[in-house]
C-alpha cells in the first residue's frame, strides 16, 4: 500500500493534537512493507546514529523505487511520507521536490533536521544522490 | 518531595521552562546537568567587571582574575581532597583529561605492557586507551561485565597481570548507574604496581570524592556535569607521577624558558596547560563547587536515591518494559527498554510530552554490544528532580507503549 502525498496533506490538516499526528506517524508506518531480513546488510544502511536505516534503489522505465526500511516506528512513518513523494518517480522529479518545505508544512520539520541523530536527513540526501546519478 | 529538594530547585531558572507545551522534566542529567542562577551570575560577572588574561599580570583586572582563577584551583583541590593545588590540572572535561593522561604516558608504555579497562566503559575512557596502544604496540584488554551490569570481579583479577601498566575505569556508569568497586579495584591494581586512573564524570555531582582516601593515581571529571559551566573539566594527578610525565601540548603558559632550539617547561600545573585556559570556565566551577558545598548533599542524595528507586519499582509494573542492568550499587541512572519498540520512539513521544530523556547507546557501544541491545532509554536524575519529575516520567511512557 503506498500512500497519497494528498491525503497525508488532507490528514496532516484535522489534527488538532500532537497525539493525532503521531498515531498516524506510528500507523502508517506500520503499512511500510518490511525489508527481507537478507536486505538489512550493513551495504545497504543510510548512517544515522541512533535508529538504523536501510534503504536499496531500483530502477525501471527511467523511474526510481525504493524499498526502505527502519527499526524504529516513528522513523518508518517518516520514511513512509518520504516515500509518498518519490516512490517510482523520474529523477528530475525526485530532485525538484521540496522536502523541507513538506516537512515543514506536516510540521514534522524538526525530524529532518541534522541535530535529531534518526538517519532521515542522511535518507533524503542519499535518495537525491541515487536521483542525480540517474538523472 | 522534601524542603531541601524544593528549595534547591528554585536556584534552576532552566527548570521553570517548558517544552513542547508542557513545563519541562529534565532527566538528562547524565549528559549535563543544569545551572544554578549562582553559576550563571558568576560567569556574567567576571565578564562584565574582569575579564582579562591569567598570569604574568601587570594590571589590575589581570591580577583580579588571575586570583579568580587560582582561587578555583583551590576550590577544586578541597573538593575532591587533593594534597596539592599543583595536581588540579584544568582541562576542557573528562575527555580531555584522559586523554592527557595517554599523550603523556606515551614514553612510559612499551610493546610488551598492558593497559586494563572495562566494557562499562564510555568511549572517552577506551578509544584514548586504544590509540595509546596503537602508538606502543601495548595491548588493552576490558574486563567482562556480568548480565547485571556489574563488572566481573573475577575477570578483573585475572586480567591483571605484572604486564598492567594501566588500569582505567569508571567511577559510576553513565550507561547503567552502576556504582563500581572502585576501592577494591585500585587496592588491586596497585598491588600489581599498576597506576589507576578513575573517570569520575558521574560520580562528582552525587557523591563526595576524596582523592586520598580513594588512593587512585588519576581522576578526570567535567564541570558541566555538576552543575558548572561547559568546556572546563578536571583532570587531578598524584604529585610525583605528574612530575614525571612529559607534557602533551605545547604552547604559551606551559614554558619556562624557549629559544628556537629548545624549551624548558614551566612547573606544574601549568606544564599541561597550554595555551589561554577557560578562564570563565574555572572560575564558574569554582562557583558550583560553593554551590554544591552549601547544599544539604546527604539529604539530596538519599532523596535522589529514593526517586531512582521509586522508578525503577514503577517502571516495573508497565507491561513490556524491561530495565537494563540490575547493579547492587547504583546511582541517578535507570536504563530500560520496550518490548518491539525502539528507544528512539520512545524518546520521542516522550519529548512530545515535555519530558527529556537519552536514547540510543549512550557512547558505550562495547557495553551494548555486550548486553546484545541496540541501546536503551535513559532516564537520570539529579539532585533538584522531584517526586513529580518520575510520576510525568512513568505517565509518558505507559502513553508511549499505548502509542506503539
Ligand atoms: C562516564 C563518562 N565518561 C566520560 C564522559 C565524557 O565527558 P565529557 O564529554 O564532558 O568530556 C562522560 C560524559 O558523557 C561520561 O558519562
Amino acid at each position: 500500500m503506498s500512500l497519497d502525498l494528498d491525503d497525508i496533506r488532507e490528514a496532516f490538516r484535522y489534527f488538532d493534537s500532537w497525539e493525532d499526528k503521531y498515531r498516524f506517524v506510528i500507523d502508517t508506518g506500520k503499512s511500510l512493507p518490511t525489508m527481507p531480513e537478507a536486505a538489512r546488510i550493513p551495504e545497504n544502511i543510510v548512517r544515522g546514529c541512533q535508529s538504523q536505516v536501510w534503504l536499496v534503489t531500483h530502477q525501471r522505465d527511467g523511474k526510481l523505487t525504493f524499498d526502505i526500511d527502519s527499526d524504529a516506528h516513528i522513523v518508518r512513518g517518516l520514511i513512509a511520507i518520504v516515500l509518498a513523494a518519490y516512490q517510482n518517480q523520474h529523477a528530475s522529479d525526485i530532485l525538484s521536490f521540496d522536502m523541507d518545505a513538506l516537512f515543514d508544512e506536516l510540521n514534522l520539520i524538526k525530524h529532518l533536521s541534522p541535530t535529531r541523530g534518526n538517519g532521515l536527513r542522511s535518507m533524503v540526501a542519499r535518495i537525491r544522490h541515487e536521483a542525480k546519478q540517474a538523472a | 518531595m522534601n524542603a531541601a529538594n524544593l528549595a534547591m530547585r528554585e536556584d534552576f531558572p532552566i527548570l521553570k521552562r517548558s517544552a513542547n507545551g508542557h513545563p519541562l522534566v529534565y532527566l538528562d542529567n547524565a549528559a549535563t546537568t543544569q545551572k544554578p542562577q549562582q553559576v550563571i551570575d558568576t560567569l556574567a560577572d567576571y565578564y562584565a567587571r574582569y575579564n582579562a588574561n591569567v598570569h604574568r599580570a601587570v594590571h589590575a583586572l589581570a591580577d583580579e582574575a588571575t586570583q579568580a582563577f587560582e582561587g578555583a584551583r583551590e576550590k577544586v583541590r578541597a573538593f575532591i581532597g587533593a594534597a596539592h593545588t599543583q595536581e588540579i590540572i584544568f582541562t576542557r572535561g573528562t575527555t580531555e583529561g584522559i586523554n592527557l593522561v595517554a599523550a603523556s604516558l606515551t614514553s612510559r608504555i612499551g610493546a610488551n605492557d598492558e593497559i586494563l579497562i572495562t566494557e562499562l566503559e564510555h568511549h572517552s575512557n577506551i578509544v584514548p586507551w586504544q590509540m595509546l596502544c596503537e602508538r606502543s604496540g601495548a595491548t588493552l584488554k576490558a574486563c567482562h561485565v556480568t548480565s547485571t551490569g556489574e563488572l566481573d570481579i573475577d575477570d578483573f583479577h585475572e586480567k591483571l597481570s605484572r604486564r598492567t601498566k594501566l588500569v582505567a575505569f569508571g567511577h559510576v556508569s553513565n550507561a547503567l548507574g552502576t556504582v563500581n568497586p572502585v576501592d577494591e579495584l585500585i587496592h588491586a591494581a596497585h598491588k600489581h604496581d599498576a597506576w589507576v586512573l578513575i573517570d569520575g564524570a558521574q560520580a562528582v555531582q552525587h557523591v563526595p570524592v576524596d582523592v586520598q582516601a580513594l588512593d587512585c593515581d588519576f581522576y578526570a571529571f567535567s564541570g558541566h556535569k555538576m552543575f558548572g559551566p561547559t568546556g572546563i573539566g578536571v583532570l587531578y594527578g598524584r604529585l610525583e607521577l605528574l612530575d614525571a610525565l612529559p607534557p602533551w601540548q605545547g604552547g604559551g603558559e606551559m614554558i619556562e624558558h624557549v629559544t628556537i632550539e629548545r624549551t624548558t617547561y614551566n612547573q606544574l600545573p601549568y606544564r599541561f596547560e597550554a595555551g589561554t585556559p577557560n578562564i570563565a570556565g574555572a572560575i564558574g566551577l569554582g562557583a558550583a563547587i560553593d554551590y554544591l558545598n552549601g547544599l544539604p548533599r546527604p539529604e539530596l542524595l538519599a532523596d535522589e536515591q529514593a526517586l531512582v528507586a521509586l522508578t525503577i519499582s514503577r517502571l516495573k509494573q508497565l507491561p513490556g518494559v524491561r530495565l537494563i542492568g540490575d547493579p547492587a550499587e547504583r546511582l541517578s541512572v535507570v536504563s530500560f527498554l520496550i518490548d518491539d519498540c525502539h528507544p528512539h520512539d520512545i524518546g520521542t513521544l516522550l519529548d512530545q510530552q515535555g519530558v527529556a530523556v537519552r536514547t540510543g547507546h549512550h557512547c558505550a557501544m562495547p557495553l551494548m554490544q555486550r548486553l546484545e541491545i541496540p541501546g536503551t532509554i535513559r532516564a537520570s536524575f539529579s539532585l533538584y528532580n522531584s517526586g513529580q519529575d518520575v510520576e510525568r516520567l512513568v505517565a509518558g511512557v505507559e502513553k508511549a507503549i499505548d502509542f506503539v
